[in-house]
């Protein structure tokens, strides 16, 4: 048996065999309460490479990048940096080791300035006090030799998220860092804002710096890698030279199985549905004069810039916010504006923070799914638990296929606690169904698993207004679109006008084609 | 969804992971078991009928007001007020029962709870302020309003031995005010666990705007939670003032260090979402067990605050350090 080795680490092997070898992962285990996140894993990340991980939500990628980043330890098997055996207890002893993590949640002190934030907690000093003059001009190298744009004295909270980016890629090459982590770098910036991000990972590459790129944009991890690790279920499915893959074989790769990347067949709801959602001349915070309509089985997609006002608008109709003026109606009555009375009238939210603002991440899932609509298990004041957990269930198999009830939501991958906050709207039996973002964060099996669920809704009769960054998925799905810029719906797009040229230039504000 | 199976734990998780899981579970149980061995080992008159009922009665008010403060804390406040209202709420009660009737003495004194209670509450929800902050103030407001009322002195009652059966009627070898403490434990266990109230208030204090845009109407949850509170601690000083027929603006004192170490060391977060009642009952009756210890054996007094000290520093770290294998 000794000469036999199983193939799949043939590859580890052929690429540890050329150039050096930065890091190497072995035999790296992990698990989180019940889940096993990580199984076995090998990798060799050789130096001066661009190394993309991927794989879906849950398949392990985020947290082999964050064990790498000392974020927290692995259960079984080695870290190797550059030959030598290390075990990280924190981030703070990677990064001595030149490791840093750009997370996909920054972690900048808002109110400090850009120059403040970079070299926080390593200051240089003169006498027990901040040497400000020395600070700017190592400022001033460093910006300059990473080609960046940033001004040493802006405060932090006032950039955008793009920059904010940046400043932390600043801080761990001010730390001299040579291996740096992008953990979904791109995942909230817009698309120019990302081109110049992989101008930043190309130029770190240049300068002879390893980057460790965990990404869900495939598109993106073909552009910019060298060298691909997929990973499924916790385990290396195939490391391989990028130049080998397509979109195709690493969606394949990820899922063990080649994946439509269609939409379900849209199924437009009839001329004379009802009117169940009537929105007039809405203002409020972020939001100036929006009026809508949605009929009974009506998917609109609301399509916009990041900022443009679309989840502003969305949390005014559900009451999460103070409208100014106007009103929304729903089948004819008019919304008080409280999410509880909202709900009770079955208007149905998915935030789009399912951390922030959607889940009791320490509470089990049942409780999770049941919160908003506690009062139909409720008699004199108590939970009715056997009729909690038989509608619970019966929602997430709706949704999931699954009927785990107490765990944590927390123990969950991003996609799964997507599908609970579906499985919650569910539970109201609403009638409209406002989804802000329900498919962020979430690997591409998982995506289609939600549009299925959309489109099942809508064939109902249930009206849903669909928020999306991806005009591609809008358009998919969308029987109608809403194109919103600066806080005001500036265009309506149905039929043959419902493309992505349309509603770009709509949401850029640059001609907007009118069809006759 | 991924094939997770619950319960299952693979067998390949490192012991320091299973250990901080199980210690996690069992928690306040393990160390007050201990306990509650060693002093019955070491010291015979510990397990005696009349030290345990003793115990017992002297913490009635305790554990009252830490299972309301429970409450407070799991919805992601903190009442630190408890200590004045149990002062104000046991002169108050005292001074009413004398000049009235006993009957009006306790509601007098309950009532005093109550509205300092949704005081709070409403400073911390309609007001915005830090309830840590609001709370502290409160307690100057109270403290000084109870000074007030008792002109600074000791308020005396010894004749109105009919106020005094409130607290001190014996039920089966048991003191009336532990009976209450009895009832009162169980149902705010029954509350918490088994109410729709009860998960409005773990969902608040878990993530409170999750809780808002759910349906759930967080402020009128914790404005609740703070009456009960002012309530129970109402009850408490009011007993304690029925026990021994004399009042105090100042007996609260350390009532809120009290309390809170009980809630904590029980295993209730500080930062909101988590906790039990069966855990802060616990928790309180181990801190009652290490007084007691120090009695019993004589050791010096002094000792006993820096040992429970220690014991709340220790447990605030065990909730960390159990919290990193979840």
């Amino acid at each position: 048996m000794a000469g036999l080795r199983p193939t799949a680490s043939a590859d580890t092997v052929a690429s540890t065999a050329d150039g050096n070898v930065h890091l190497e992962v072995r035999a790296l285990g992990k698990s989180f309460g019940a889940t096993r996140a990580l199984d076995d894993v090998s990798v060799a990340v050789r130096a001066g490479s661009v190394h993309a991980f991927v794989g879906e939500n849950g398949a392990g990628k985020s947290t082999l990048g964050k064990i790498i980043a000392g974020v927290f330890p692995q259960d079984q098997g080695d870290l190797v940096l550059r030959g030598t055996t290390v075990s990280f207890r924190s981030p703070r002893e990677a990064l001595v080791r030149g490791i840093a993590l750009v997370a996909q949640e920054v972690a900048l002190v808002p109110r400090l300035t850009v120059a403040e934030n970079v070299f926080l907690g390593a200051e240089p000093r003169r006498a027990g006090f901040i040497d400000r003059v020395s600070l700017r001009d190592r400022f001033d190298r460093l910006v300059a030799d990473a080609g960046f744009d940033l001004d040493a004295r802006t405060v932090v909270g006032r950039l955008p998220l793009a920059k904010q980016q940046q400043v932390e890629i600043l801080r761990s090459l001010a730390r001299d860092a040579d291996l740096i982590v992008l953990d979904e770098p791109s995942a909230s910036l817009s698309a120019t804002e990302a081109d110049r991000l992989h101008e930043i990972v190309r130029g770190l590459r240049t300068r002879g710096r390893t980057v460790i790129l965990v990404s869900h944009f495939l598109a993106e991890v073909l552009d910019l890698s060298d060298v691909v690790t997929v990973l499924r279920d916790g385990r290396v499915v195939r490391t391989n030279a990028t130049s080998d893959e397509t979109e195709g074989s690493l969606v394949t790769g990820m899922l063990g199985r080649p994946v439509s990347r269609t939409y379900p067949d849209k199924r437009l709801p009839a001329v004379d549905a009802p009117i169940v959602l009537a929105v007039e001349g809405l203002s409020g915070p972020g939001v100036v004069d929006a009026s809508l309509t949605l009929r009974a089985g009506e998917i609109v997609g609301l399509a916009g810039l990041i900022g443009a006002g679309r989840s502003e608008l969305v949390r005014a109709i559900y009451g999460a916010s103070q409208a100014t003026a106007g009103g929304v109606q729903v089948a004819g009555a008019a919304l008080p504006g409280r999410p509880g009375a909202s709900i009770e009238a079955g208007v149905a939210m998915i935030p789009e923070s399912r951390k922030d603002d959607g889940l009791i991440l320490r509470r089990p899932i049942r409780e999770n799914v049941s919160l908003t609509s506690l009062r139909r298990f409720e008699r004199l004041g108590f939970v009715r638990r056997g009729s909690e957990r038989a509608e619970v269930r019966d929602a997430l198999e709706r949704v999931t296929g699954s009927s785990l009830l107490e765990a944590p939501a927390g123990s969950l991958s991003g996609g799964n606690q997507q599908k609970l906050l579906f499985a919650r709207a569910l539970l109201i039996e609403p009638g409209v169904l406002l989804a802000d973002e329900p498919t962020r964060g979430i690997d591409v099996g998982a995506k289609r698993d939600i549009y299925d669920v959309l489109v099942r809704l809508a064939g109902h009769g249930m009206a849903i207004l669909l928020i999306s960054n991806e005009v591609e998925e809008i358009l998919g799905l969308a029987h109608r679109v809403l194109v919103m810029r600066a806080g005001r719906l500036v265009a309506e797009l149905t039929g043959a006008d419902m493309t992505e040229e349309a509603i770009v230039s709509a949401a850029f504000g640059t001609t907007i084609t009118t069809a006759a | 969804m991924s094939a997770n199976t619950v319960g299952s734990e693979p067998a390949s998780a490192p012991l320091s992971q299973r250990l901080g899981r199980i210690v996690g579970r069992a928690g306040i149980l393990i160390p007050f078991l201990i306990a509650f061995v060693i002093l019955a080992v070491i010291s015979p008159p510990f397990l005696r009928f009349g030290n345990l009922t003793n115990i017992l009665d002297q913490q009635a008010g305790i554990i009252i007001v830490a299972c309301a403060g429970t409450f407070v804390l799991i919805a992601g406040g903190i009442d630190l007020s408890i200590g004045a209202i149990y002062g104000l709420s046991g002169a108050v009660a005292l001074t009413t029962a004398s000049s009235i009737s006993p009957v009006a003495g306790i509601i007098a004194g309950l009532a005093v709870g109550l509205a300092v209670g949704i005081a709070n509450g409403v400073i911390v929800t309609q007001f915005r302020i830090n309830p840590l902050i609001g709370t502290l103030a409160m307690t100057f407001v109270v403290s000084g309003i109870a000074a007030i009322v008792t002109k600074g002195n000791l308020v005396v009652a010894l004749d109105h031995l009919d106020f005094q059966s409130f607290a001190a009627t014996k039920i089966m070898g048991i003191s009336s005010a532990a009976w209450i403490m009895i009832v009162i434990a169980i149902l705010a266990a029954i509350l918490l666990s088994r109410t729709t109230f009860g998960r409005y208030v773990y969902a608040t204090g878990g993530n409170t705007q999750a809780a808002r845009l759910g349906g759930v109407r967080v402020n009128a949850v914790r404005v609740s939670t703070f009456a009960l509170s002012g309530t129970a601690a109402a009850l408490a000083g009011t007993l304690d003032a029925s026990r021994v027929l004399s009042a105090q603006a100042s007996s609260g004192q350390f009532l809120t260090f009290t309390v809170l170490t009980g809630i904590i060391v029980g295993g209730t977060s500080i930062l909101g979402g988590e906790g039990t009642i069966g855990r802060t009952v616990l928790g309180c009756l181990f801190v009652a067990l290490i007084a007691n210890g120090f009695n019993l054996l004589g050791l010096d007094p002094f000792y006993q605050q820096v040992t429970l000290g220690v014991i709340l520093l220790l447990a605030v770290g065990v909730d960390a350090w159990s919290r990193r294998f979840e």
